[in-house]
Parts: structure tokens; C-alpha cells; sequence
């Protein structure tokens, strides 16, 4: 359909979540944003090909999601910053204790192999139906089921089951042990 | 010595949160089997914080100029040179 206005708003209102989407997925604020621009001229320039009356964050998430594994698999040698870049992205610090569990889930999450993560941060976080995850992904909804449950079970062992010595002190757990232990 | 390691543990503990020492109270009995539903939970609410954190940075200038300028078909400055037209998005 012909790029119109109100076509273009939602194109606009979809932009927060393909940038949590992008960001979710490759642990890297700068990156994430050049994810989501190539998305929206991809977008934009295949706009003939949205049927009108379907799912337009669907859609966009697709063009996204194909993107992001091109580009991973391009990119999967380099070395990232990953942690520190998406600290970057964030518009307030966090109190500590709450930086820390963030980094601390934001770690386990890139443990996930990346089928499975994605799957769960389009069903967790970005609110989409099994349906609409297995057709973003390209896959059976069961398998986008199963994708999930393997996700959410491998997050609950790396944070809840195995305990702190699975991620070890970093330097931040290190200053907080000197701090208050000595 | 036996003292001091507890105290190190104790501080780790305190800093990764309650839910930690919760979790391990209440997981024992499904443990093997599926989730602890209040893990489960947890997870999901820290997915989603991290997500909304994202979401409500709202729409960055670089975008909306970009979608804004793109409206006009004859300015039309980047489509194109981004990507060849073989590869539109797609696996």
C-alpha cells in the first residue's frame, strides 16, 4: 500500500519497541539503533509489499529480526562491548542494587542460544501471540513454545538455581564485597 | 576465616536481591520438574523492565526525521543504497 499518512504514524509508534526488540537482541545500543534505521528504510522502501489491515509491528519485527541474523552472522567474530554500550542506552542509573540484577539478567539473557531468546523476548516482552512469534521467526508455533519454555527454564537455572558462582564477582561485586566486608 | 566467608556471601547475597535466597526456599519441590512459577514470574518481570526501559525512551529525533523526510517520494535520499534490492529482509 502507498506510504500514507496514518501509515506512517504507526510506522512512528512502532519505533520504541523495534529498538527494545533490537537492543533485546544485540546487547548493543548503537548497533540496535542502526538495526532499527536499516529497518525502516527496508521498510519504507518495501511499503508496496504491506498488505494494509495486517500486522504492521509484525511485519516491521520480521524485516528487524531477518536483519539482526544477517547481520550476526556477519559480525559473530567481533568482539562486543555489549554490556557496557547498553548501559549507555539507558536515560536514568539505576539505584546499584538494581543495576547490578540488571547486568546480572542482561548477562544470563546473551547465554541463551539466539533462537531461543529471541522467541522469548518477542512472547515476554514485546507482547506477541505464539502465532505472530512463529510467523516473525519462520517457524511452527509449537516450536516457538518450545523455544520459550527452554528459554525461561535456562534463565531460571543461570539466575535462581545455580547461584551467584555462576556469574562470578565482577568488579562491581568486587568493590561492593570490599566496601562492605572489610 | 569461616566467619569471614559467610560474611562474603552474605554481602554477594544482599547485593543480587531477596529473590535469590526466596527462590531457593520455595524451589525445592519443583525443582526437577517446571519452573517455579515464582521464578517464572520474576523472569518475566524483569524481561519486560528491561524492554519498557527501552520502550519508554519514546521515538529518537534521528527517526522520526527519517520516517518524516522519507514521506516525500522525490527527496527519497538513502532507499536503496542500504541494501540491494535482492536482499529486502528477508532469510
Amino acid at each position: 500500500m502507498p506510504l500514507t499518512d496514518s501509515l506512517r504514524d504507526d510506522i512512528l509508534a512502532s519505533v520504541p519497541s523495534l529498538r527494545a526488540f533490537a537492543i533485546s537482541l544485540s546487547g548493543n545500543g548503537d548497533r540496535a539503533d542502526d538495526l532499527v534505521q536499516e529497518t525502516l528504510l527496508r521498510a519504507l522502501a518495501n511499503i508496496d509489499s504491506f498488505q494494509p489491515g495486517s500486522n504492521l509491528p509484525a511485519w516491521l519485527f520480521t524485516i528487524l529480526r531477518n536483519l539482526f541474523r544477517s547481520d550476526y552472522r556477519k559480525r559473530r567474530r567481533e568482539v562486543e562491548d555489549a554490556e557496557g554500550s547498553y548501559a549507555k542506552t539507558l536515560k536514568t542509573q539505576p539505584a546499584q542494587n538494581a543495576h547490578l540484577e540488571f547486568e546480572e539478567f542482561r548477562a544470563a539473557l546473551d547465554k541463551l542460544p539466539q533462537d531461543q531468546r529471541e522467541a522469548l523476548i518477542l512472547v515476554g516482552a514485546s507482547g506477541f501471540s505464539y502465532e505472530d512469534a512463529a510467523a516473525i521467526c519462520g517457524c511452527a508455533v509449537g516450536t516457538i513454545k518450545s523455544r520459550v519454555n527452554r528459554a525461561r527454564s535456562k534463565l531460571s537455572a543461570l539466575l535462581y538455581v545455580d547461584g551467584a558462582e555462576d556469574f562470578g564477582p565482577d568488579e562491581t561485586v568486587r568493590a561492593v564485597i570490599g566496601g562492605s566486608g572489610g | 576465616m569461616r566467619l569471614q566467608r559467610l560474611n562474603r556471601l552474605g554481602s554477594v547475597e544482599q547485593v543480587m536481591k531477596d529473590v535469590k535466597s526466596q527462590a531457593s526456599k520455595n524451589a525445592p519441590a519443583s525443582k526437577q520438574g517446571g519452573l517455579n512459577a515464582e521464578i517464572q514470574s520474576r523472569i518475566g518481570h524483569q524481561l519486560r523492565a528491561m524492554y519498557d526501559d527501552v520502550v519508554r525512551q519514546g521515538v529518537p529525533d534521528r527517526f522520526a526525521e527519517l520516517i518524516r523526510k522519507l514521506d516525500v517520494p522525490d527527496t527519497d535520499p538513502q532507499v536503496g543504497s542500504a541494501g540491494g534490492p535482492e536482499n529486502d529482509g528477508r532469510d
